[in-house]
């Protein structure tokens, strides 16, 4: 058989394609771009996240402030060497300006595209902005998968000429409502073409064993690759909120409880009674605290079957992707730059 | 049914500030439900104005009228001598109302009383809702009676996103999550199985986003019956 030169056999040959479809355990990270037109803000954190992720996500306008595109920030990271996966939300874009920008993203080098609903702009700081939602994340996994599968764009015109190929993403929210319909839902986005899943934060692994349990009876996690998101709580009150006001995110009292007592010793003291360096202080202990735990969820996840990696979302923490990683055993991260060396038994297959 | 809202009594005294004359219309029909441009609303519109007017020295002469419904010519065609003799008319019927008296009197001058707010009905006195986009392509059909396109905040297709806790959407509390909804009465009907199909993109230009609409019934048209 003549092997296929362009794409062995890879739906776009993205670094993070290659790490899941070797099997690695993989590691995603994610950089929030700034409210500004700073390149280097991009290229600070991109320094932080080298070497310590496999693939990078950019935010597309998170919590709807208007940020620097995650194309343009994409764009910079592959100048730093790292490999983006751009976020796209259906919010913002009709299905013209998405394909567009999907053509032009492909032509500028991008390879991974995470497809999401976007959070509803009366959130962010334009709350008085018309939506679009033109189509839904779904359908938007259909038609970016269509552009790769079948050459064609939304409308059924043929692309002619290249056409844009992308490693799809979607996303999937574990706990939240309707909690039944969720293993169903995800596997709708992979019926649609979704190759890899990152999940919203977990931090209650025995609901989200639950959770795998149905989507494994679904055979989803044999369709696509299921990063599960995790993220490292920096203080008692972020752990609350996270588990009262986020919709679709667990966090188990017992977790809450280590965070407090990782303060204890500045326990009883207001904030105006501590010195600067005492909020310091404690302020580092609930964050060593916080990223011990994302080890320890780390190990857990590892050992669900069906979770291909995971999805660490610093959230304008970006070192803790490394010390995160570097916990839980998962540096160094594989080098696929350099093509594997072709061995005798490869050349005497063909 | 048409739900409106009326404007602030400040708003509608921007409004006729020029006048002398004004005509306040009321209309019998939607507006007088949802308790927004009926004729009690128009009475009442009318003395508060006309108690701002001489509070503020420059008396006005408010006049108020309801017709049953200003979306249509033969209603408005009872009024035309008040319409005609106002420096402004101020309309208390929906956006159509407002309207209609331009198109119908090139020549008057008129203005919303009301902000035209939804599509909906009063779920429980006092209270209106939203259950209608006028899309132009229902699909009511596939999703059990409930409108995602009107009450989904992002009118997802397929089902519901990240946002959606206890029942209610991300961005309000007070908001049910339609897809909640959609999938407690699907699994009540026994029809959880129709939330696997993926449904395609919405045609929009049905909706408005094809341009403003118009339907032509030619089984209907006199000047047609005319012509034959």
């Amino acid at each position: 058989m003549t092997p296929d030169t362009t794409s062995n056999g890879y739906v776009t040959g993205s670094n993070l394609e290659k790490v899941l479809h070797a099997g690695i355990f993989a590691v995603t990270g994610e950089l929030g771009p700034p409210q500004n037109a700073d390149a280097s803000v991009i290229r600070s954190k991109a320094a932080l996240l080298k070497g310590a992720c496999d693939a990078v996500n950019l935010t597309d306008n998170q919590t709807a402030i208007v940020r620097m595109s995650s194309i343009a920030s994409g764009t910079l990271l592959i100048q730093e060497g790292l490999e983006p996966i751009i976020q796209m939300v259906c919010r913002d874009r009709n299905r013209l300006a998405m394909q567009s920008d999907l053509l032009g993203a492909f032509a500028l080098g991008i390879r991974n595209l995470l497809c999401l609903s976007g959070d509803h702009q009366t959130f962010g700081n334009h709350p008085t902005a018309k939506n679009v939602f033109d189509i839904d994340s779904i359908q938007m996994i259909q038609m970016v998968t269509d552009m790769r599968e079948k050459h064609s764009f939304q409308c059924g015109d043929m692309i002619k000429g290249v056409e844009p190929r992308f490693f799809v993403g979607a996303a999937a929210a574990p706990f939240a409502g309707p909690i039944e319909f969720r293993p169903y839902r995800l596997a709708k986005k992979v019926a649609a073409g979704a190759n890899f899943i990152q999940t919203q934060l977990i931090y209650d692994i025995e609901a989200f064993k639950v959770f795998m349990e149905k989507v494994r009876s679904l055979g989803t996690h044999q369709k696509a690759y299921i990063l599960a998101g995790i993220g490292p709580l920096k203080s008692p009150t972020m752990a609350r909120y996270m588990k009262e006001s986020v919709p679709g995110i667990l966090v188990p009292d017992f977790l809450i409880d280590r965070m407090v007592t990782a303060g204890a010793p500045w326990k009883g003291k207001k904030n105006d009674e501590l010195s600067k360096e005492e909020k310091k202080a404690r302020s580092e202990a609930w964050k060593a605290e916080g990223l011990q735990i994302c080890v320890e969820l780390v190990h857990q996840l590892r050992e669900i079957e069906g979770v291909a990696g995971i999805h660490i979302m610093g959230i304008e923490w970006e070192e803790s992707v490394r010390l995160i990683a570097e916990g839980a055993g998962l540096l160094p991260r594989p080098d696929f730059t350099t093509p594997a060396p072709v061995t005798e038994e490869i050349l005497n297959d063909g | 049914m048409i739900v409106a809202e009326q404007k602030t009594l400040e708003e509608l005294k921007t409004l006729i500030s020029d006048a002398k004359k004004v005509l306040v219309v009321g209309c019998g029909t939607c507006v007088t439900v949802c308790f927004a441009g009926g004729e009690r609303e128009a009475a009442i519109v009318a003395s508060s104005l006309r108690m701002a007017s001489k509070l503020a020295g420059n008396s006005k002469h408010i006049s108020e009228v309801t017709v049953q419904r200003q979306c249509e010519w033969e209603y408005l065609d009872q009024i035309s001598e008040q319409i005609q003799g106002a420096d402004v008319v101020l309309s208390l019927g929906c956006g159509i109302g407002v309207q209609a008296i331009a198109e119908h009197y090139p020549d008057t001058w008129v203005v919303p009383g009301l902000n035209t707010t939804f599509l909906g009905l009063p779920t429980e006195q006092g209270i209106w809702a939203e259950r209608c986009s006028a899309c132009g392509d229902c699909i009511l059909g596939l999703t059990g009676g409930i409108c995602p396109i009107a009450r989904c905040s992002k009118s997802l297709l397929n089902g519901p996103c990240g946002g959606s806790e206890d029942g209610h959407c991300e961005i309000n509390p007070e908001i049910d999550c339609a897809w909640q909804m959609i999938y407690d009465r699907l699994d009540h009907m026994n029809k959880l199985h129709v939330l696997m199909d993926i449904q395609p993109p919405k045609n929009w230009r049905v909706s408005r986003d094809g341009g403003p609409r118009k339907i032509i019934r030619q089984d209907l048209r006199l000047s047609e019956i005319a012509e034959e």
